[in-house]
């Protein structure tokens, strides 16, 4: 039974902390149709703001909650400037340039902190359930997984924004022509999408540590979640994280964590050929 | 000068030019330049592999490296088995052409779209990373070869003369390998380019909708293609396994595959030289780059400029936005854009009156 | 009566709730022209693609020449001896109009003669002097009439033409016009047009479509008389 339950956060720490490294990029691709392949260079910055902000002083759960979002939308917002908006409508172009960003992105952070790995340590200590131990920050992460995909679910339903992203993602004419900057949105969007991925990395480095070339590990498994999953944004991911995180945290408990990967990346590549829209493509279509 | 001449001038030269490079280089160079100027040939006939399946089948492959690295272990495994070169080298170019085949299979006969392919593309890259690079215990092993996981699988046997043992391949030797095969790559390619195998695909490339309304079946001309690229690329891998008698997974990596992008794109698609001059020029570059390192001291712009990713990430977005056909693509339109001002020119001056 | 070239059985295709085509029963005979009129929306270009194999069909069946090639892949249908020119032109943009025409001509023949019939196909579309020309850079007119080219290379039993004349000034209008009959003197077609005046030029027999069904099929004159499709389709135009 205890081992039941902890199996069973396993899975749920497995999903959630799929979903939480997806969404981001999920709500760029969603809405803009844009496919950034430097997604997991944003997720590592996260992880470095946080890092260097707790070494200046500042309370852990500010440098991860506050400050990487802030730092990482910002530069999701001068990379939209000045590189994405150039290429809307050309999605191969788009996932190149995003790659010499990525690129460009680890060159520039092994540069600066050199190629070794960071850490800091989780906060909060172990729970224990019946004769085993687990961390509790493996709740936190879940915890957090359920307000960020709840607040986003609460931004796009209730929210001004929210309700212009619907508009621009179904028809960029339609939303300037009731008077909305699509420019703006386009550039808003790509910030909450980077700010997003920033705070997962940031969530996550405690756990995984941080190094400029994490992004790798992040990439491919944020990718087939979200193409796995389809157009819409939040049941999509969900969807996806579930399948996913629950097939790799079986694998994982049956045989290695790499081959829980390996069948992770398989299992998405059926997905994908069996279901080329995605999760959402086939159900749940007029979902957020 | 009409379209053929030109054509034709072009094939005449980079042959001489190819020959020329291949008998005069070692006579001229020191041994470190030869073995430098090796692995560039080498990357170039897998940059060529790319040129092929992208720049003309118009199939995004994001895991190219897949195959070079499929190419490069199986060799290695297959040597460390067998100690002649004759059948590694025949199953470094089957083995990786069966898995393009049957990976192309799943894809194209699927129906999945261009991006979706660059994702499953990727994908498989990172299954096979993360597979190969997990192998490092003892347990992991194929016949007498050990895999070495991370660590990778040194002092690799070398080639030897087809059905020879005792003749091994020297440097020197490599170097004519590599460049010869090469120039044979180049020159094959431009027959299969010229044949009606080459117009279909490039057809299908332009409009697979019309290709297919006028009776070609594109999957079967895409997975044809991909096939020939994945052998090219996995020959390409064979060697590169001889040239360092060493592979490790990093040759599977995101790193390996986006270099191979940016050779091309630099380069430019559609055309086969182009990925040749942008796979030796980028290599130049980093190793220039790579040199810089030991003396380059501490201080921040000196990693930044020894650093390569840093400069090929650079160098990828700046041709995206900038030149996103191509180095040689761009210059033919100059050129020609030059001549025709000029012909311009002339007529102008001969028949002031009908200027209009 | 001899058995027809081309029959659909019930033909229909459902795109969710939406039926834009029901229940088609539609022969055609060997040699015939025929012109399918209707509003935009009808139905016309949906039946196009399951006659060539570009959508599969909800329900119900194409034969072609007694054989079901309502399940078969594009390309299948093609070599059965189907061509199609699409609404707007689908043509090799890259490529010159000389081997856009040779990558057409070139899947039933080879080397001199290939050569020989693509040179005798520039003639015929009135672009010889314009054979090495990109493609993609030609006028409208111009891309239409290379698409033109591309079909009748495959030398196709049956030819459907949508929207052949959209477009073109009334000169070229005329010379399609033309071209038309003479292609028919060999061959089946079924075109698609607004063009009334076109239609006009080469109709024999006419179908009308509706909301995804046949609402009549008659000689053009009748169809001209006919109030029902005045009120649908003719009316707005004769009130211009």
């Amino acid at each position: 039974m205890d081992l039941f339950v902890l199996l069973a956060i396993q899975v749920l720490y497995a999903v959630a902390s799929l979903a939480l490294i997806s969404v981001g990029l999920a709500i760029i691709f969603g809405m803009m149709r844009v496919i950034n392949l430097a997604h997991g260079e944003f997720l590592m910055l996260g992880g470095y703001a946080a890092i260097v902000a707790t070494s200046h002083g500042i309370s852990i759960w500010i440098s991860m909650l506050i400050v990487a979002p802030i730092v990482v939308g910002v530069i999701g917002i001068v990379v939209e400037r000045t590189i994405i908006r150039f290429l809307y409508g050309r999605m191969i172009d788009t996932m190149l340039a995003t790659w010499g960003l990525s690129l460009f992105l680890v060159g520039l952070t092994t540069a600066i902190f050199g190629n070794t790995t960071v850490g800091i340590s989780a906060p909060l200590g172990s729970i224990e359930i019946g004769a085993y131990r687990t961390s509790a920050y493996t709740l936190f992460v879940i915890g957090i997984s359920v307000v960020v995909l709840g607040t986003i679910f609460a931004g796009l339903r209730w929210t001004r924004l929210g309700l212009i992203a619907r508009g621009t993602m179904q028809n960029a004419n339609m939303a300037a022509a009731l008077g909305v900057n699509p420019p703006r949105v386009y550039a808003i969007t790509f910030g909450i999408g980077a700010a997003l991925s920033g705070l997962a990395g940031a969530v996550l480095a405690p756990v995984s540590g941080v190094f400029p070339t994490i992004g790798v590990a992040y990439i491919a498994k944020a990718f087939i979640t979200v193409i796995g999953g389809g157009a819409a944004i939040l049941s999509g991911t969900v969807s996806a994280a579930v399948l996913f995180g629950t097939i790799n945290q079986i694998a994982t408990f049956v045989t290695t964590p790499v081959f829980g990967e390996v069948a992770l990346l398989g299992a998405a590549v059926i997905l994908i050929r069996v279901l080329p829209q995605g999760i959402t493509g086939r159900f749940f279509r007029r979902s957020l | 000068m009409s379209g053929r001449n030109l054509n034709l001038l072009g094939l005449v030269l980079v042959g001489v030019v190819g020959l020329i490079f291949m008998f005069f280089t070692p006579h001229f160079a020191d041994l470190d330049t030869v073995l430098e100027l090796t692995v560039y040939m080498i990357m170039a006939i897998l940059a060529l592999s790319l040129a092929l399946v992208w720049g003309y089948g118009g199939i995004l492959c994001f895991g190219q490296s897949a195959f070079f690295g499929l190419g490069a272990y199986t060799y290695a495994i297959a040597m460390f088995n067998m100690g002649e070169s004759t059948l590694p080298v025949v199953l470094a170019v089957i083995l990786p052409a069966a898995f393009a085949a049957l990976l192309g299979y799943f894809m194209f006969y699927g129906r999945i779209s261009d991006v979706y392919l660059g994702v499953i593309t990727l994908t498989v890259t990172l299954i096979l990373f993360n597979s190969v690079n997990s192998t490092a215990g003892p347990e992991f092993h194929i016949g007498a070869a050990r895999l070495g996981g991370f660590n990778g699988i040194p002092g690799i046997p070398p080639l030897n003369w087809p059905f020879n043992k005792g003749a091994a391949v020297d440097l020197e030797g490599m170097f004519y390998l590599s460049t010869g095969s090469l120039l044979l790559t180049y020159f094959g390619l431009r027959l299969l380019l010229a044949s009606q195998f080459g117009r279909i695909i490039v057809g299908i490339r332009e409009n697979e909708r019309r290709a297919e309304l006028l009776g070609y079946d594109p999957r079967a001309y895409k997975l044809a293609t991909f096939t020939i690229g994945g052998a090219l690329a996995g020959f390409a891998g064979c060697l590169f396994a001889n040239w360092g008698a060493f592979v490790s997974p990093t040759i599977f990596g995101l790193a390996q595959s986006a270099q191979i992008i940016i050779w091309v794109i630099v380069g430019g698609r559609g055309t086969l030289i182009g990925p040749v001059i942008g796979c030796i020029g980028i290599q130049w570059l980093s190793a220039a780059l790579g040199a810089n390192q030991p003396s380059g001291g501490s201080d921040l712009w000196s990693k930044i400029f020894a650093n390569a990713p840093l400069i090929l990430g650079v160098i990828l977005i700046a041709f995206v936005l900038l030149v996103p056909r191509g180095l040689v693509p761009t210059a033919a339109d100059v050129a020609a854009f030059v001549l025709r001002g000029r012909r311009r020119r002339e007529q102008r001056g001969l028949e002031p009156q009908q200027a209009e | 009566m001899a058995s027809p070239l081309l029959e659909t059985r019930s033909l229909s295709m459902h795109f969710g709730g939406v039926r834009a085509v029901s229940d088609v029963n539609f022969t055609l005979a060997e040699g015939e022209l025929r012109c399918l009129i209707g509003p935009n929306g009808a139905g016309k270009s949906t039946f196009f693609k399951m006659l060539t194999g570009q959508l599969e069909p909800s329900h119900g069946q194409v034969l072609f020449r007694g054989q079901d090639i309502s399940r078969a892949h594009a390309h299948e249908v093609a070599r059965l001896g189907i061509g199609i020119k699409t609404q707007v032109p689908s043509v090799f943009d890259g490529l010159s109009v000389r081997e856009n025409i040779h990558l057409a001509a070139s899947r039933l023949h080879s080397g001199a003669r290939t050569r020989r019939l693509v040179d005798e196909m520039l003639e015929r579309i009135g672009l010889a002097h314009a054979a090495d020309r990109v493609v993609g850079q030609l006028a409208h007119g111009q891309r239409q009439w290379v698409e033109l080219g591309l079909v009748l290379s495959t030398d196709p039993q049956l030819i459907l033409l949508d929207e052949p004349a959209a477009g073109m000034t009334h000169e070229e209008v005329q010379k399609t016009a033309d071209l038309v009959r003479e292609i028919n003197r060999t061959k089946a077609l079924i075109v698609v047009e607004h063009d009334m005046q076109f239609i006009r030029m080469i109709a024999k027999r006419v179908t009308v479509f509706n909301r995804g069904s046949i609402l009549v099929e008659d000689t053009i004159e009748n169809i001209m008389r006919n109030p029902l499709v005045r009120d649908i389709y003719l009316g707005k135009q004769a009130a211009a």
